[in-house]
């Protein structure tokens, strides 16, 4: 089987979570495989990476340049181009930087591509079988692959358990001077920073939470006078920010914030992945919803089939009534 | 400044549950509800807003069915001047290199600045303005959020963990995937709908577009989907039954016991 290789994103000298998710998921397509991780930098943070991964992988590739200290996809997909074997597996996370780099990738390599990749089902010959979903989650998929020409995977974060076996003593290769040409046609300005909002939930213990199935703006209030009656504090899924209804620091998920209450009430939320990804700290977590498909009933622990509209105000009289 | 908005048609998800036909091989799709994807109309009213302030024409593109035709004037009906259907049997079962192939040989007839894609679609792959810009070799970026428009060039605001926005200056001609919420589009009536219902909207297939048909749809595809399925994920949520007072009931005992009713 072609060699599997793992391209890991840091920040403040730390791997990101998917890095040990990642070695999984090479184990999960191929238990016997030595694994290599990449990793791309500038300076002594880079060293610091590189020598955490190599717990975990036999062998780490280190990329150190200073136009890579901010990772630019354009970049680092030259860099792999000029670098990888023809029918390399190459992993990363389905994160902003993987959908960014990705695709194009297995273009300029001529390998298969899969995305958001959530389980690995066997290789027979070329043809790799992987699960993913499709429609926000309410369905899945088995997907083949002709990986005879390689494969770019993105796996979705937190989709596998991390590899916690930090025994793999392996070495670090210092591979910049294969790096190639560097130059780019898009360039990294800045980062600018969320705003914060008038309530940081993510110092809030009880969430009433509120996505698409709200319907309409001036039905936010129901949620309002819910939160109000429990005590808690409001928080929203993507779509009620996408529409403006509410506040960007107010929505939970990869994109917005990630909270950590200890009571979450799902109202009206499907509970995509990048929805769930805000949601940290094991929460106990009611979904109510009139969609008994949505993804958000197989993580909570109690769910209701109602409509928002309906139910809430009810609950909310009742909790004012006692 | 020249732009092209490739839009797809897919099943609403906010229409629609999406279940398994019988046969379980399939989604159900029986009365499904198709809108144009939702990633796309917000590309479709970013692009008609940059020709508002610096002029040009926008160009919608759909590879599709005869179907996908409403779809196009539906999104030329905000205001983009030009729609291309990109239609044949050989582009059946694409994936999504097979797609991005098909619309980089509808670029490639054209003369455009600027091409836009939604940051995904209903397969939630995010793969096609990537592919597509490796294959012209024009610079790219993703889930995009802000638009500038400079001399020669774009600075975009990509979304990324945390709430936090990573900007980018990105030289012309590039494509760029476009998140939700980069604009507020605009409503579409019937009136709209009925001044561009007879617009000629051209079809193209493979013979049009030079393209070789074992490059594109079954026949080209690396990535098959063999099925649709829903995973046996476990128990999930106890759901409570009952009539509206007693699941009331039951569920402020269970916030109670859980320190979420203060």
């Amino acid at each position: 089987m072609a060699q599997i290789f793992t391209y890991i994103t840091h920040k403040d000298q730390v791997a990101d979570d998917a890095a040990l998710e990642l070695a999984a998921a090479a184990k999960q397509i191929d238990a016997d495989a030595s694994v290599t991780a990449i990793v791309t930098g500038s300076g002594p943070d880079l060293d610091a990476v590189c020598n955490t991964m190599a717990q975990s992988y036999p062998e780490v590739w280190k990329f150190d340049n200073e136009a890579l200290a901010y990772p630019n996809a354009e970049v680092i997909r030259k860099l792999l181009v000029n670098t990888l074997p023809g029918d390399a597996i190459l992993l990363m996370a389905h994160d902003t930087f993987g959908m960014d780099l990705a695709p194009g990738l297995s273009i300029k390599l001529d390998s298969a591509f899969a995305s958001d990749v959530v389980g690995f089902e066997g290789t027979d010959g070329s043809v790799m079988n992987i699960v993913r979903q499709e429609y926000g989650g309410m369905v899945s998929a088995h997907v083949s692959c002709d990986i005879s020409g390689g494969a770019v995977i993105t796996v979705r974060p937190g989709g596998f358990p991390e590899d916690e076996n930090k025994a793999a003593a392996g070495r670090v290769v210092d591979k910049s001077g294969d790096a190639g040409d560097l130059s780019a046609n898009r360039r990294f300005l800045e980062i600018v920073a969320a705003e914060v909002g008038d309530v940081d939930i993510t110092k809030s213990e009880v969430l009433v939470s509120v996505g698409r199935g709200i319907e309409d703006e001036d039905n936010i209030e129901i949620v309002q006078e819910l939160a109000e009656a429990m005590g808690a504090d409001v928080s929203c899924s993507r779509p009620i920010v996408d529409s403006k209804w509410m506040e960007k620091s107010r929505q939970v998920g990869t994109s917005g914030q990630t909270v950590k209450p200890k009571v979450y009430l799902a109202c009206g939320i499907s509970g995509s992945f990048q929805h769930l990804g805000g949601l940290k700290g094991n929460p106990f977590v009611v979904a109510i919803n009139k969609n008994t498909n949505a993804p958000i009933f197989q993580v909570a622990d109690v769910g209701i089939e109602a409509d928002i509209l309906d139910f809430l105000p009810e609950l909310t009289e009742k909790i004012g009534n006692m | 400044m020249e732009i092209l908005v490739c839009v797809k048609r897919v099943p609403d998800t906010s229409e629609n549950e999406i279940e398994l036909n019988n046969a379980g091989n399939d989604i159900d799709r029986d009365d499904l509800v198709y809108s144009v994807n939702e990633w796309d109309n917000y590309a479709v009213e970013e692009a008609i807003q940059i020709v508002d302030k610096v002029g040009g024409s926008v160009t919608v593109v759909s590879v599709g069915n005869d179907e996908s035709e409403e779809v196009v004037r539906r999104e030329m009906a905000m205001g983009a001047e030009k729609g291309l259907l990109l239609s044949d049997d050989a582009f059946e079962n694409s994936d999504g290199r097979g797609v991005a192939a098909i619309l980089k040989a509808a670029v490639e007839k054209g003369s455009y600045d600027l091409i836009m894609t939604g940051a995904q679609a209903d397969a939630g792959a995010g793969e096609i303005g990537g592919m597509l810009a490796a294959m012209l070799d024009y610079p790219y970026a993703s889930l995009v959020n802000t638009i500038e428009v400079q001399e020669g060039k774009l600075t975009v605001g990509r979304e990324i963990e945390g709430g936090n926005q990573e900007m980018n200056e990105i030289d012309l001609p590039c494509v760029l995937s476009i998140q939700t919420g980069i604009n507020e589009p605009r409503y579409v009536g019937i009136r709209g709908i009925r001044k561009v219902a007879s617009v000629e909207i051209p079809t193209l297939g493979t013979a049009d577009l030079g393209l070789d048909a074992a490059s594109v749809g079954d026949a080209g595809a690396k990535v098959k989907r063999l099925d649709y399925f829903v995973p046996d994920t476990g128990e999930g949520a106890e759901m409570l039954e009952g009539s509206t007072e007693e699941i009331i009931g039951k569920l402020i005992e269970l916030l109670k016991a859980k320190g979420g009713l203060k």
